[in-house]
């Protein structure tokens, strides 16, 4: 069943083309890789699924529901408790400890701050990184520093993770190990995930791979946009 | 890949015979293609005959002989040669997946080199999906992981040769009918 759909979706930045058309179906607990060299629209389809940027013209449904029209409020609302979010770097609040950063989904949706630190610990845990719960950001790796951000985007158990490169600042093994986990817990919960790569060996862990290319879906004799029989659900 | 040495390596913990070598060697390289016993024992006779290893008696439980192999000292010292000895690092120039585009530029024409490199780039795209499977299911050993990363990284490297050999097509074509 069609999850998340993007039909037509046009997006420029001012005079910039970005997105010319792009038209995706991701079913529910798949884990879709869109992939494309630099510029080719990825980051910019990923921002107008999760209902960061409003496409200029097209339309993205979440569950039937047309989200693109709906208020930044609306929106946000969803990012908060739907959708979870990850990007490449910079997403930790650097005052605050690793447990902190990943309470704070739930503290802002008004879960108590010892319910929501015992979460958070879970959560750590499950990705690896229990020892660093009391540690701030500038005192973690790159790879922990990642782990924790994973845990704060699963935190709320979203249906869907957005991850733009989550794996682009990290070295083969760091990011080995933080994609490994995502994808474990991801297939375990159902999330659906849309993974923004251009990196093949990162887009191998996804069920699929849609490849964009100058602001549309590259279908030119890939077949990569369906599943291959080495796909492993 | 050298058979020789490998069986050298898996000689230096101990005598073994050539079952047991076999098993070890399909065993610690997982992705390689698995010895054939014929192999096992022409090996332990070509290393035999150099003197690199000595029959080390007999183990008979009932089934065929089993003659157990050792090292020499000469065996270990080609061993220690050979982990010592650097490869040199291969540009793959030579393969056959560059001849073949190549061939395809000159022999045909843009569309012809350009599907190749799509099929190619697919193939290669299902065979990493297949290792990363491999290495990511939950019975996966080390030794699994350590041999599909192995594969993963060169094919990794073919599939970023082929991505960008796809937009450079057009103007290498030009530039070699030029």
């Amino acid at each position: 069943m069609t999850h998340l759909e993007a039909r037509g979706v046009v997006k420029a930045y001012g005079r910039t083309p970005a997105l010319g058309g792009v038209t995706l179906d991701v079913a529910e607990g798949e884990i879709v890789a869109v992939t494309g060299p630099s510029g080719c629209g990825k980051s910019t389809l990923l921002h107008c699924l999760a209902g960061i940027l409003r496409p200029d013209a097209g339309e993205v449904t979440w569950r039937g529901a047309r989200i693109d029209t709906w208020s930044e409020a609306a929106r946000s609302r969803l990012r908060r408790t739907e959708f979870g979010v990850l990007f490449q770097f910079g997403q930790l609040v650097a005052e605050l400890t690793a447990a902190e950063n990943v309470a704070l989904p739930l503290l802002l949706a008004g879960t108590g701050r010892r319910e929501a630190r015992t979460a958070a610990l879970t959560w750590l845990d499950r990705l690896g990184v229990a020892e660093v719960a009391d540690v701030r950001p500038g005192e973690m790796s790159g790879g922990q520093q990642q782990r924790c951000a994973t845990a704060r985007a699963l935190i709320t158990e979203p249906r869907v993770l957005f991850a733009d490169e989550p794996t682009g600042a990290l070295d083969t093994l760091a990011g080995e190990q933080v994609l490994t986990q995502l994808v474990r817990l991801a297939r375990e919960q159902r999330t659906t995930v849309v993974l923004v790569t251009h990196e093949p060996r990162i887009a191998a862990y996804a069920d699929r791979e849609v490849m964009l290319r100058d602001g549309l879906v590259d279908h030119t004799g890939l077949g990569l946009d369906t599943p291959l029989a080495g796909g492993h659900r | 890949m050298s058979t020789q040495h490998v069986l050298l390596g898996l000689l230096a913990g101990g005598a073994r015979h050539g079952y047991e070598l076999k098993r070890a060697h399909d065993a610690r390289l997982p992705r390689a293609r698995p010895l054939a016993f014929g192999q096992v024992y022409a090996t332990l006779a070509r290393l035999q005959r150099d003197g690199l290893v000595v029959p080390a008696g007999q183990e008979r439980d009932g089934g065929p002989d089993r003659t157990a192999y050792a090292l020499t000292d000469e065996g270990r010292a080609a061993l220690e040669h050979w982990l010592s000895t650097v490869e040199p690092p291969v540009p793959y120039v030579a393969s056959t997946l560059f001849a073949k585009v190549v061939v395809a530029l000159l022999a045909a024409d843009v569309d012809r080199a350009r599907a190749y490199l799509t099929a190619q780039r697919r193939a290669h795209t299902a065979r990493l999906r297949e290792l990363t499977a491999v290495k990511t299911a939950p019975s996966a050993t080390l030794d699994d992981v350590v041999a599909a990363d192995f594969a993963i990284a060169h094919l990794d490297a073919d599939l970023r040769w082929l991505h960008t050999t796809l937009d450079r097509v057009a103007d290498w074509h030009r530039e070699v009918h030029s």
